[in-house]
């Protein structure tokens, strides 16, 4: 693990072990705050904020963490980096807050922030584990911005509120589609986007575990009192 | 390693670890509270200069507020102004929760599903608070998925509308979430109340299939709870629960002015 370089450590979560698409952990809140980009765009900072200095401080800390309350000590830092991080949106970017209310919160059930840091800041270096935990920030705010671009597109008609395809309700042509403005359309664009990575990286596409044989026939006994 | 799993070690850590923590969390809280309040605030303002539609995007929100609007607050049994509540410091939301500054509603009596109803509630005068161009007042109430929230503008003659918007309301987005969208917003300006002279039974509704008449609004396309949800508070604010009486000495004591 320690020879890790920084391009790798960084850019690696994006694709090629992107904690969305090939890890599948934080799929709840890439369902519920995905139907703007500027509202994806906004939770993915979020999120790698909170990955990136709960990876910096669990990993500062480590040698001193008992393993028996490894895993409080790290929910702990994660939840007050959360709170933080929720606070400085309600003060800074109020109308983003609102749409984003208790998402921000969530981002403490996020698995992928303490996932990241049971895995790697327990074991390595601050510096890398901060890189750490932006790459896997990043890997989650791209799969964010990619499926709010698909919704916001097809179901408003618009790209970060600037409309692209005039919508019947204001006059123009295009009928949005009302599926994408729900949550459970961000899993068929999730399940689209695993699909076409893992087609340009084959190597991603899990073994198969068992093969379905094809159907035995079923041998009736042919009896005249049933 | 193994002396990190001492218990005197545990328990260090673990304090440690809580007081460093709550310091971090307390002190951000207390620090960026005063910003906070101050764009709770902004975003009230901007909502109340919205509804009355003279706001132009681009305004300072703040300095149009100060010259704009005056709030005062209303009995609502009576109808008349309140000298005893300041309506800066005044909050409505507090009063409908506390049984002294308020009452309960059921069955019949509580069409718009709002549970508790305050006694007093703050509005807001728009222009020449002696002879003010419009008032706004909050409403709430039900609609599908959850409260929706909002401000309804009504001009000098207490029955003409100028405006209703929502600031808060969790109702499908694209179906029921259309009520905020401009277009269906605008048809709301000149529809009226109440028959001439009235101010008991609000004959504002919305309506399917093309609004014909000027108590009539155009429903939501696809979303009959929403629309039933706000023809209800419609109905329950400016009814005699609501602002009727108010909005009668309002029409009185501005014809007289005039």
């Amino acid at each position: 693990m320690a020879t890790d370089s920084v391009k790798d450590v960084v850019l690696s979560p994006v694709f090629k072990n992107n904690p969305i698409a090939l890890q599948v952990l934080g799929i709840c809140s890439a369902l519920a705050v995905t139907n703007q980009m500027s509202v994806s765009l906004v939770m993915g900072l979020a999120v790698i904020a909170v990955t990136a200095f709960s990876n910096l401080f669990v990993s500062l800390i480590r040698s001193h963490i008992p393993s028996s309350i490894r895993i409080i000590v790290q929910m702990t830092i994660i939840a007050s980096l959360v709170i933080v991080v929720d606070q400085v949106l309600r003060a800074f970017a109020y109308e983003m807050s609102k749409q984003l209310s208790v998402f921000v919160g969530l981002i403490i059930t996020n698995c992928i922030v303490m996932g990241r840091a049971e895995a790697y800041a327990m074991q390595n270096g601050p510096v890398m584990s901060f890189l750490d935990g932006v790459g896997n920030g990043l890997g989650y705010a791209v799969i964010l911005l990619v499926v709010g671009f698909v919704r916001e597109l097809l179901g408003s008609g618009s790209v970060f509120g600037l409309t692209v395809l005039p919508t019947v309700q204001n006059g123009g042509w295009y009928v949005p589609n009302g599926l994408m403005l729900l949550p459970p359309s961000a899993f068929f664009v999730i399940g689209l986007f695993i699909w076409v990575l893992r087609w340009f990286n084959p190597d991603q596409v899990e073994k198969t575990e068992y093969r379905i044989v094809s159907n035995s026939k079923a041998k009736i006994k042919e009896t005249a009192n049933v | 390693m193994a002396s990190n799993n001492s218990i005197k070690k545990t328990l260090i850590v673990a304090f440690s670890l809580c007081v460093v923590c709550s310091v971090v969390v307390s002190s951000a809280a207390v620090v960026l509270k005063p910003k906070q309040l101050e764009n709770q605030a902004l975003d009230r303002k901007s909502n109340i200069l919205q509804v009355t539609e003279l706001y132009q995007p681009g305004d300072d929100v703040d300095e149009k507020y100060d010259q704009l609007i005056t709030p005062r607050v209303v009995n609502l049994e009576t109808g008349e102004y309140s000298d005893d509540l300041d309506p800066a410091t005044y909050d409505q939301f507090d009063a409908a929760n506390d049984p002294a500054t308020s009452r309960t509603l059921s069955g019949d009596n509580d069409i718009a599903g709002i549970g508790r109803q305050e006694n007093f509630s703050t509005v807001y005068l728009v222009g020449d608070p002696e002879n003010p161009d419009q008032v706004v007042m909050p409403i709430r109430g039900q609609g599908l998925w959850g409260l929706m929230e909002g401000f309804l503008s009504v001009r000098g003659d207490g029955n003409t509308i100028v405006g209703l918007s929502y600031y808060d309301q969790s109702e499908t987005p694209g179906l029921g979430g259309e009520v905020e969208n401009p277009r269906w917003k605008a048809q709301w300006d000149g529809k009226k109340i109440y028959e001439e002279g009235e101010y008991r039974d609000p004959q504002i509704e919305l309506v399917k299939g093309g609004a014909d008449t000027e108590y009539e609004v155009d429903a939501l396309s696809g979303a009959t709870l929403t629309s039933r949800g706000v023809t209800n508070m419609l109905r329950f604010w400016l009814g005699e629960q609501g602002y009727a009486p108010y909005l009668a000495r309002f029409h009185d004591a501005s014809q007289g002015g005039a």
